[in-house]
């Protein structure tokens, strides 16, 4: 695109301007996670608004297990941990690692899932349900749309596992294992918000 | 049948969810169906649907999604009109005891449907298809980033419009006003399906709107021919850049407070009820926070679009084309910091009150600002008064007014006086009419012969351009009048027979606009009609400054033979004034993406989903649910989603091309 004075103006790219196929997706997939990132800050914000209203009913204190909450926070940081290996071997190109690191990351998020209904389960059986208080409603709403979305990422993650072992590591599916993993730790930094103004501030109470 | 397994299969709808006790609605639906039969028929008689199934509805070309964003835009504004003159003839007759001809029940719904169509399924896929039409021409490329996200979201807006339309025939719609303040919207005062109707309809499009949102940004940022730096982008496609932005920033707020809504109907919870902690104010707060940026999605384009109109019409480089685009940028920002004006009588005290009032005002300023670059754009210029031009400067001398009154109601001790009057409801209709959709008309008029190739009639134009105009003013200025007396808004009828008069004027105005918008149908049939003394086979009708009149009319599927590189702002004026010449050989493959289905099915099963949501079928929420997933996921399992148009084929459209220009001499 040299265009310099006095030279024969140029008007246009002689060969085909070859956008990269998927060039645009990293920049996409950023902008759509943060506009869910946006739908997390607005269900903090209700949190932080109806977080008090207790009406009555059990309050943080009353309801939460720091100890299984730490363990549950220990599978997800985890899982991102091994996800991260799973992206430096699909760097190296070594395909069985990647799937076998994807194999973890995806128990690791089965866990949590787990242990976060357990949680849920206790606590409906002792009477805190989402209809109980406000606070309950948007306790179990921010905490819930997380899991919905750890539900999603492993559908996902099983998705593109079978894509690995069919198609391989070719370009478009490191791409995106390249878009899941930022999903993956974009659920990690959102659960570390939680972590932090749900159940710690939440036992500060 | 028993009676548990009908209602598994029906959920709550029944013989009475119909409103056959409606005769309005009853007669509705009979012109609806025929009409709908009868262009059934048309289209199975042509044997058009092959035609229509592979050139449009599966296309991920943007130019023509675009189209069929205008088409939905154009259908549905005759429903959200229809709407509109039911309101203005029920006010002009329920004076003196007479009840007028509407029950509350079908009133309620009427304005409520009203708001949420014009903005929603009106105003939102006009504004789109506008910008997908216009942006990747603008820009120089040959589509958008992401084609097949494009196409689904499309027919996602359509899926919401197509649940919006069945609560007319199937049920009812909410009652609630177009926003569906809580605790009215909660199950205890509203237990029938209109709201659920609502909430699934704007959560189906919702989707639609932030993909589209996301896709435009990506395209801007990324796909823009070499040599356009930012700075040298034509101020449509950055007012499309900024709206988008708004669009990503501000429909997942939607979505959640929609969602919480929505589960306060559905489980149970105490988000926005009454008791238990609940808080209807923050459902205000939330909606707000979208719908203040909304405003700000709908108008930024159309600032575009009198940029571009005034610049070429003046013949004249755009008068401060940094300043309109910190102008454009400074209003992206101030929207987010507004929206408690909509609500000063929530009583957040003073210093609350100040902050936003002060904020409010200030974004007159930018806005001042663009309107001075416009008249000094104009300034010593050799205007040309077409139709674009026309509807330009009708809306500088009307939204100016609108502007004002704005600033008004800005005020918060006036707004407390006017707040929720028709005063607030003529503001609006003066700023959206008066912009949005004068705009929307500068646009199409203006880009209409770059889509098909042929001008529209000037006559019927200018026909449609008086009415709307007079219609306009005469529909709403009884609306301020009356506002400042205190008439409240969404009221059915009047004690007052002193204020009927007032009434019968704004249904006159309703009667003009009526007109107005028969005379732009009938514009377009008749310069279909007339399309060959009409058309533009140059491409350039209007001596354009930009690339999309750079390339012939309509544009070939790849837009440009050859990526246009660009040196200046105004690229197209550039590179007439450096003497550019068509190159006539060397042409390249060109890389294309392929037309899926996937969009469209998607979109059904969302529509079956929300359909079965709405009516508690849960079987079919179900089943639909797991289509839309197995879809999707099927869906990634297509890799081959490109083609090469061959060089051949390039070769052979261009010079089709040059044959039509040798032939115009």
């Amino acid at each position: 695109m040299a265009i310099t004075a006095g030279t024969e103006p140029v008007f246009h790219l002689e060969e085909e301007h070859a956008h990269a196929e998927g060039g645009s997706t990293m920049l996409g997939f950023w902008l759509y996670l943060m506009s869910d990132c946006l739908i997390f800050a607005m269900l903090f914000a209700a949190y932080g608004v109806l977080g008090g209203n207790y009406a009555a009913g059990p309050a943080p204190k009353d309801l939460f297990d720091l100890d299984l909450v730490a363990v549950n926070t220990t599978m997800l940081l985890f899982s991102s941990i091994t996800y991260g290996f799973a992206m430096l071997t699909m760097d190296k190109g070594r395909v069985a690692a990647t799937q076998g690191w994807l194999a973890v990351t995806g128990l690791f998020g089965l866990a949590f899932l787990s242990i976060e209904l357990y949680e849920f389960a206790h606590m409906i059986h002792e009477g805190a349900t989402p209809q109980r208080s406000a606070f309950l409603s948007s306790f179990f709403t921010l905490v819930g749309t997380h899991g919905l979305h750890v539900t999603f990422g492993i559908v996902w993650l099983v998705t593109l596992m079978v894509q690995v072992a069919r198609f391989g590591l070719i370009k478009a599916n490191r791409r995106r294992l390249m878009c899941l993993s930022m999903f993956w730790h974009f659920l990690d930094v959102v659960w570390i918000g939680v972590f932090t103004f749900v159940y710690l501030m939440g036992m500060l109470r | 049948m028993p009676d548990s397994l009908t209602k598994f299969i029906f959920g709550r709808l029944t013989w009475e969810s119909l409103p056959l006790h409606e005769p309005i609605v009853v007669a509705t639906f009979v012109a609806v169906a025929l009409g709908g039969i009868a262009l059934l028929g048309v289209i199975t008689y042509f044997k058009l649907w092959g035609y229509l199934w592979r050139e449009w509805f599966t296309s991920v070309d943007h130019k023509k999604i675009g189209i069929m964003y205008m088409v939905l835009g154009l259908v549905m504004l005759l429903r959200g009109f229809s709407d509109a003159v039911m309101m203005r003839l029920q006010q002009a007759i329920a004076f003196n005891g007479s009840e007028g001809y509407l029950n509350s029940h079908h009133y309620d719904q009427i304005f409520t449907a009203h708001g949420v169509i014009m903005i929603f399924f009106v105003a939102m896929p006009f504004v789109t298809g506008l910008m997908n039409f216009v942006v990747p021409l603008q820009i120089g490329a040959r589509d958008v980033s992401f084609p097949f996200l494009n196409n689904f979201s499309f027919w996602m807006t359509v899926g919401g419009a197509i649940l919006v339309m069945a609560s007319l025939f199937v049920g009812e719609f909410a009652r609630t006003g177009w926003l569906a303040y809580p605790p009215l919207s909660g199950i205890g005062y509203s237990p029938d399906v209109g709201v659920d109707y609502y909430i699934w309809a704007l959560q189906v499009a919702g989707v639609g709107t932030t993909l589209s949102g996301i896709n435009l940004i990506c395209t801007i940022i990324k796909m823009r021919a070499p040599g356009m730096t930012m700075m040298r982008m034509p101020v449509f496609t950055w007012t499309s850049l900024c709206t988008n932005v708004l669009i990503v920033a501000s429909f997942p707020v939607l979505t959640a407070v929609l969602s919480l809504l929505a589960l306060d109907r559905y489980v149970g919870t105490n988000f926005f009820t009454n008791d238990f902690g609940g808080n209807p104010m923050m459902y205000v707060n939330l909606i707000w926070i979208w719908g203040h940026p909304e405003v700000y999605i709908l108008i930024l384009p159309l600032f575009g679009v009198f940029s571009e109109v005034t610049s070429t019409f003046s013949g004249k480089r755009l008068f401060g084309y940094t300043s309109m685009v910190y102008a454009t940028v400074v209003i992206t920002i101030l929207s987010y910091l507004v929206w408690l004006h909509h609500f000063f009588t929530m009583g957040s005290g003073a210093s609350v009150n100040s902050f936003f009032g002060i904020t409010t005002m200030i974004i007159s300023i930018p806005t001042g600002a663009k309107i001075f670059n416009w008249l000094f754009t104009m300034y010593r210029g050799r205007i040309r008064f077409e139709l674009p031009m026309m509807w330009t400067v009708a809306f500088m001398l009307t939204f100016v007014v609108g502007g004002m009154t704005g600033v008004l109601l800005a005020v918060p001790p006036a707004d407390f006086v006017l707040h929720n009057s028709l005063f607030l409801i003529a503001h609006f209709h003066n700023v959206i009419i008066g912009g949005v959709l004068f705009g929307l008309f500068a646009g199409i008029a203006y880009w209409w012969p770059k889509a098909f190739g042929f001008k529209l009639d000037p006559f019927w134009g200018k026909v449609s351009f008086w009415c709307w105009v007079a219609g306009f003013w005469f529909a709403f200025t009884p609306l301020y009048i009356l506002g400042l007396m205190g008439v409240t808004r969404r009221m059915r009828v009047f004690d007052d027979p002193s204020l009927q008069i007032w009434f019968v004027i704004a249904a006159f105005g309703a009667v003009l606009i009526a007109c107005g918008i028969a005379a732009f149908l009938i514009q377009i049939f008749v310069s279909i009609r007339r399309r060959e003394a009409l058309a533009d086979p140059t491409g350039d009708p209007w001596d354009g400054r930009t690339l999309e009149w750079s390339t012939s009319s309509p544009p070939p599927a790849y837009n440009f033979a050859f990526t246009p590189i660009v040196r200046d702002n105004d690229a197209w004026f550039d590179m007439k004034k450096a003497g550019y010449i068509r190159p006539l050989s060397g042409f390249k493959p060109i890389h294309m993406p392929s037309n899926t289905g996937t969009g469209v099915i998607l979109a059904a099963f969302s529509v079956a989903l929300g359909f079965g949501l709405i009516w508690y079928i849960w079987w079919l929420a179900a089943l639909s649910f797991v289509c839309l997933i197995a879809t999707a996921i099927g869906h990634t399992f297509n890799y081959h989603r490109d083609f090469h148009i061959p060089a051949a084929v390039v070769a052979e459209t261009e010079e089709a091309r040059t044959t039509l220009l040798v032939a115009q001499g």
